[in-house]
Order: structure tokens, then C-alpha cells, then sequence
């Protein structure tokens, strides 16, 4: 078959034509190879057996290469997050790229390398994918859709499932993915040796379900942070949340840039960091487990379920004093992820 | 080498905080009245609210947020001024970028930027040469805001501007004063505030000098204060020594930062481009006589207000009626006695300009109130 010369992505590509299945069939078809994506039928064809879950996420970060990853790594952990914080294990994948004209090859390939690694993480393969060329101007290098099926192994997990005297779980220290791409962005210009934290959390998750754990509520803190989640389990579940904000870890290098900049550690984006709640009883085992993991070492109770200040997320700061831990608001982080 | 963590460490100190509220507790209960004490910077209303600073003082020490929030002043009339200007053709608005979600009578600068006007929010000031350098094809107009602690970054910005010869480059000015905004709290009878703390970077600038007057004219304590949760409380303790000896005294808690003179350096390089305007209407407060600045009339060329006047709207535009952010910030009475304080006026839709930004009173209250 002829090679792909090309440098640049050209509207060509996108066409459906000769060049469209020359750049599928070199770039995806060889990272992402598998019996079902190789049928080349109009849709994958699946099987399952009970429950599943079924989520979808775009990506439209920048930069596109960030330290500790990129948009294609994470177009991989997030939709496999999303459907690991559900207990679900994750299976079949769909990816859809949007190319801005002009995109270099090579860029694409490093993308796609990195998307076929962060697969490895989990069992779960792209079946079924699209491919758009849009001209110069109407996108901003790439952006990537991903949605996804899983198996659900462990139900209840719920944003409505917190339950008084759960402890809340944080897996690692936060804030690192936002303050990698605030400083990743030009106009910052800063210097550090902090990295994302972007992560497939399948392999961790699976191993908490393997032990049993009474997982009550789990949910990655992506966009808005742990301040989000937080927020949005007391609501849901109406009950109060109690955090103590030293227990809550932080890098020295996002506490820099948080000074800096005037943010909140608990309002930056992660995306390899999640939140658990779970009843007392379970907390020993828990941190056990996610202890093992180099990732989460760090993983400590932050806080704790409560029934004062219904809908509420109380933090307790350590000079004695207590404040609402709101939901950040307006232009923080545009488009991070 | 050293850290940030280093600067502010022992400034964030939780057993210092609480040895300096038993103080200060002690103190008060020698107290004959209530102290109302003013924080006029938002800085300080920030680490009040972020460290829960009133929880850990007396019942006779009360905080009044005060005017000291540039977001929140800008009166209405001054955005929709700089709506009008990034709606001109080939012409670029560059601001600070906590002022494009204030909203203007016609919706807010971030509105505007969705409508396709081109408006970038930045950190760095100076980055608008390089936008003006890539833009050469287009009027960049740099809406400039903040007090004296932001004014040097735009005087340096014209210097640079001028001695590069980058003439695409304009400015709309805004750059607002303290002391004068604390005459004009004081200038009401009623008002309750009767000790200050004085702003800290605002300060490190101007010098402690420009306080030396109010402390006279009001026989009321002014002390300058650091940002960090020690240096309040200090400061809150120096105040109470203060009223305890029945004495009014201008004292510098930031003496790490803050001198008698200020930065000399930048006042000379903001003398040079800008001067006093006549008057300033502020958001909450009305006009005040000479708080504000704009640029000298042999600067006029780069003048966005004199440039494009006939594309800017004249009409000065008040809150809602009901709105009492004027009282609110002479201490005369509460967001809660505002009638439409969380019902007609949210952070999300603000009727006055206490609302409009994090630093304001009526949204702290609306976001913390309840807690304890």
C-alpha cells in the first residue's frame, strides 16, 4: 500500500476518499488494533451480560502536550475513569477526532501513540471511531471524543448514596492537573517540575471491588475540582460534609502557583485523583489498598459525613475557624480538558 | 534557596493566630465602646473571610468591609465604555481578568467576547506590547484598572508603549485612589466606622504617608496591614491597644513591606504620565473629588477616552433603587437589611456593586454567611 507523505493533515483527508483510509488505516488501525475495530463493519457489534454503564467526554485541552500528558492520554483515562467511578469495568470504547487542517502528522501519531498505552491500563479497546478534517481556523489543533462501556461489578455507587459517619477519601494530593496547564500555558511562563496527574484508575478501582469494599459514593474530581464533587454529594445525597483542610494534601508546587495566582488548591482540576466515601468501618482497608499503589500514597481521610448544614460542604480551617468550601465560579480554567 | 512557602509560613501560623485572639480577647473586655473596624482593601476581606477571621474575635469587634475592591467600584457607565470599545472594528480590548465577568448595563465584557468581540483577558500587563506588536493592523486599547497597588504595571506599560514607538497601543484609565474613597465613607455622620486597617501592597507604593490626615481629620487608628491571617489579627490587636488607651495614631503593622515614603521609583514613573481627574464617580459610593487618575494631555494620542469619545455612551447609570451597597459600606447597615440581597440580587446577577466580585460584602455574606 503507498505511505502516507504527507506532513500535514489536509482537508483530503477528512474526505472519505483514498487519503482518509490510508491515514485510519496507518494511525488507528495500527495503535488500536483488535478483532472487532479490524471488521470494518458500519458499527461494532457487542455482547454483554447485565448491568452497564455508558458515559462519553470531549477533549479540546491546551496545550496539547502538557508535563505528565497529553490529549490523547487523557482521552483515555477520563472516559475510563468515568466508568471505573462507577464501578464499572471498563470494555469497549468509541473515539472520534475532529483535525483542524494543517495539523502535523507526526503530532497526530504522538497522540494516538499515547492513547494506545494508556490503554493497556485497562482492559478496554476502541471498537468503532470517526475521523473530520475541518478547515484552518475552525479548531484548535484537535479535538478528541471519547465515550465508553463497562460492566457494571460493583452497584450502589451513587452521588445520592452518602450516608452519616461515611469518611471521605482522597486518593493523592490535588490541584495538579490544572496548575500543569496553567503553567504549561505561555503566557505564565513559569518553571517547574510538576506534572498532571492523569491517570487510568481502573486497576486501583478494581482492586477495591476485589476486596469488597462498601464503596458508598466515587467520583474523579476533574473540572471544579474536589470543591465540585464535594458540593455536588451533599447536595445530592442532602446531607452535610465536614472537611479538614490540613488533612487535605498538596504539592509545594501547586501551593506556589495557587499564591500566585490567587486559586484554591480544592477548585483546580485533576485528572488522575478521585474522591471516596465510605463508613468507618471500611476506612482501614480502604487506605490498605490504595496505599499500594505509587499514585496514592499519599491517600488520606479528609472528612466526614454529617447531618448539620444540610447540602453544605463545611471546611475547618487550622486555626479554628469554619467556611463554606464553595463551588468555584465563572472563568477559572478555560478549557483545560 | 528560598520557597514561597517560606515567605508566608509563619504569617499562617495557627497557634500564633489563636494566641493573638486570646489576646486580643483579653484586651477587649476593656473596651467602653464597639470597635467598627474598616478593612478598605479586598485582600484583607479575602483572608477575613478565607481563615474565618470574625469567628475567633469578641462581639465587640466588628468587621466593615470596605470600598477597597476595584472590580466592585467601576461604576457601570466605565464598563459599558469598555463594551463600546471592543465593539469597534479591528480593535482588540485588553484587560485584567477578573473585570470580564462584571457585568455593564448591556451584559458583561465575557458576553461581549462570545458576541465574536475580541477582548483578552490577561495576568501580566506588559503582554499587551506583544499583542499590540502582532496586531499592528489593529487599535489595541489596554482598559486599565485597580489602585495604586496596579497603577505603576500601567505607567510602565506607557513608558515602554512610548519608547518603543508602538502607536496602535491605547488607554482607557480607571486607575481609582484610597485615601480619598476613605473620606468619602467618613464624610457621612452616621457612619460607625472608627478604626481602619490600612491596606498592605496599596501601601507599599503610596507609603504610610497618605494616611496621616484621615487619622487627624477623624482622630481614628489607622494600622497598616500585611495579607496574611497574622498580620490581621496583629493589626486587629494594635487597634484595640489603641481604643483601649483612647488613643488615634497611624501605625504600620507591614513593616516588612511598607515605608513612610513608598516606592518612590514608581510614583515618579506614574507622576510623569498620569494626573489627578476631578472627579470619579464609584459604584456605591457616587462622585468623589480627585480618586481617581487619568493620563496627561500630552499623552492624549494614546487617549482611548478622547480617541473614540464619539463611539463611548455619556449617560451615568445607578444601581437598582433598592440597593444599598452606599450603606452597606459606611457600616449603616447590613446585607441582610437590603431588601433584595439574595432575592432580586445574586452573584450571578448583581444589582449593586457588593455584590459584583468575591471581595465584595453582600457576596461574602451571600457565599459564608450561616456557617456559625
Amino acid at each position: 500500500m503507498q505511505k502516507n507523505n504527507a506532513k500535514q493533515v489536509q482537508l483530503s483527508h477528512g474526505g472519505g476518499g483514498k487519503e482518509m483510509n490510508r491515514l485510519i488505516k496507518e494511525i488507528f488501525f495500527n495503535a488500536f488494533d483488535n478483532p472487532i475495530l479490524r471488521s470494518e463493519e458500519d458499527a461494532a457489534v457487542l455482547h454483554f451480560d447485565g448491568n452497564l454503564a455508558f458515559t462519553t467526554d470531549s477533549f479540546t485541552v491546551a496545550p496539547l502536550f502538557f508535563a505528565g500528558g497529553d490529549i490523547g492520554k487523557l482521552s483515555i483515562a477520563g472516559t475510563v475513569n468515568d466508568l471505573a467511578m462507577m464501578g464499572a469495568e471498563p470494555q469497549y470504547l468509541s473515539c472520534s477526532f475532529i483535525i483542524e487542517e494543517g495539523f502535523a502528522i507526526e503530532s497526530l501519531k504522538t497522540i494516538v501513540s499515547s492513547m494506545a498505552s494508556e490503554l493497556k491500563k485497562s482492559s478496554a479497546r476502541i471498537v468503532c471511531g470517526d475521523t473530520k478534517v475541518v478547515p484552518k481556523g475552525c479548531a484548535d489543533g484537535v479535538f478528541i471524543n471519547t465515550s465508553g462501556v463497562g460492566r457494571i461489578l460493583n452497584s450502589g455507587i451513587s452521588v445520592k448514596n452518602l450516608q452519616l459517619g461515611d469518611k471521605i477519601i482522597v486518593s493523592r494530593d490535588v490541584g495538579r492537573h490544572g496548575a500543569a496547564i496553567l503553567m504549561a500555558r505561555e503566557s505564565l511562563a513559569l518553571e517547574s517540575e510538576l506534572t498532571s496527574d492523569c491517570a487510568t484508575l481502573w486497576p486501583i478501582v478494581e482492586q477495591l471491588i476485589a476486596a469488597n469494599i462498601d464503596i458508598h459514593a466515587m467520583r474523579d474530581a476533574t473540572r471544579g475540582g474536589l470543591s465540585a464533587v464535594l458540593n455536588e454529594w451533599a447536595s445530592a445525597s442532602e446531607v452535610g460534609i465536614e472537611v479538614i483542610e490540613d488533612a487535605v494534601p498538596v504539592c509545594d508546587a501547586v501551593k506556589g502557583l495557587c499564591e500566585l495566582y490567587g486559586f484554591e488548591p480544592f477548585d483546580l482540576a485533576n485528572e488522575g485523583t478521585f474522591i471516596l466515601a465510605v463508613p468507618d468501618a471500611s476506612v482501614e482497608a480502604t487506605l490498605e489498598i490504595m496505599q499500594r499503589f505509587c499514585h496514592c500514597e499519599q491517600s488520606a481521610v479528609i472528612g466526614q459525613v454529617t447531618d448539620t448544614r444540610q447540602g453544605k460542604v463545611v471546611l475547618q480551617t487550622p486555626c479554628g475557624s469554619q467556611r463554606y468550601l464553595d463551588v468555584p465560579q465563572g472563568e477559572l480554567l478555560p478549557r483545560i480538558c | 534557596m528560598i520557597s514561597l512557602k517560606d515567605l508566608y509560613q509563619g504569617f499562617r501560623d495557627p497557634d500564633i493566630i489563636k494566641s493573638l485572639a486570646t489576646e486580643i480577647a483579653q484586651l477587649a473586655k476593656q473596651l467602653p465602646d464597639k470597635i467598627n473596624i474598616m478593612e478598605v482593601c479586598g485582600g484583607h476581606t479575602h483572608t477575613i473571610m478565607k481563615y474565618g477571621l470574625s469567628q475567633l474575635l469578641p462581639d465587640n469587634i466588628e468587621f466593615i468591609h470596605g470600598p477597597g475592591c476595584p472590580v466592585c467600584i467601576m461604576p457601570k457607565e466605565r464598563i459599558d465604555h469598555a463594551a463600546a470599545l471592543a465593539n469597534r472594528p479591528k480593535t482588540i480590548l485588553v484587560t485584567l481578568g477578573d473585570m470580564i465577568r462584571v457585568p455593564g448595563s448591556n451584559g458583561s465584557l465575557s458576553q461581549f467576547r462570545a458576541k465574536g468581540c475580541d477582548i483578552r483577558p490577561i495576568y501580566d500587563p506588559l503582554d499587551t506590547l506583544t499583542i499590540a506588536r502582532e496586531n499592528s493592523d489593529k487599535q489595541v486599547i489596554f482598559f486599565a484598572i485597580g489602585f495604586e497597588t496596579s497603577t505603576p504595571m500601567t505607567a510602565v506599560l506607557i513608558d515602554q508603549a512610548e519608547q518603543q514607538g508602538i502607536d496602535n497601543l491605547f488607554f482607557h484609565i480607571n486607575h481609582v485612589l484610597v485615601p480619598p474613597a476613605i473620606d468619602a465613607v467618613m464624610a457621612d455622620e452616621k457612619v460607625k466606622v472608627n478604626a481602619f486597617i490600612g491596606p498592605a501592597h496599596v501601601s507599599v507604593i503610596s507609603g504610610a504617608k497618605v494616611y496621616r490626615s484621615a487619622v487627624e481629620r477623624y482622630h481614628t487608628p489607622v494600622v497598616i496591614s500585611g495579607f496574611e491571617p497574622v498580620d490581621v489579627m496583629q493589626s486587629i490587636l494594635m487597634i484595640v491597644k489603641q481604643k483601649v488607651a483612647s488613643s488615634a495614631k497611624l501605625e504600620n503593622q507591614y513593616s516588612r513591606s511598607v515605608t513612610e515614603e513608598g516606592n518612590l521609583g514608581a510614583q515618579a514613573l506614574i507622576d510623569r504620565y498620569l494626573s489627578v481627574r476631578p472627579s470619579f464617580r464609584w459604584r456605591g459610593l457616587g462622585p468623589i473629588p480627585e480618586s481617581a487618575l487619568m493620563l496627561k494631555p500630552e499623552f492624549s494620542h494614546r487617549d482611548a477616552e478622547l480617541l473614540f469619545k464619539q463611539d463611548l455612551p455619556h449617560q451615568e447609570i445607578d444601581d437598582h433603587k433598592a440597593c444599598q451597597c452606599g450603606d452597606i459600606l459606611r457600616g449603616l447597615c447590613k446585607p441582610k437589611d437590603c431588601k433584595v440581597f439574595g432575592r432580586g440580587c445574586s452573584p450571578e446577577t448583581p444589582l449593586g456593586s457588593c455584590m459584583v466580585s468575591s471581595e465584595g460584602a453582600c457576596n461574602a455574606y451571600y457565599r459564608y454567611n450561616g456557617v456559625t
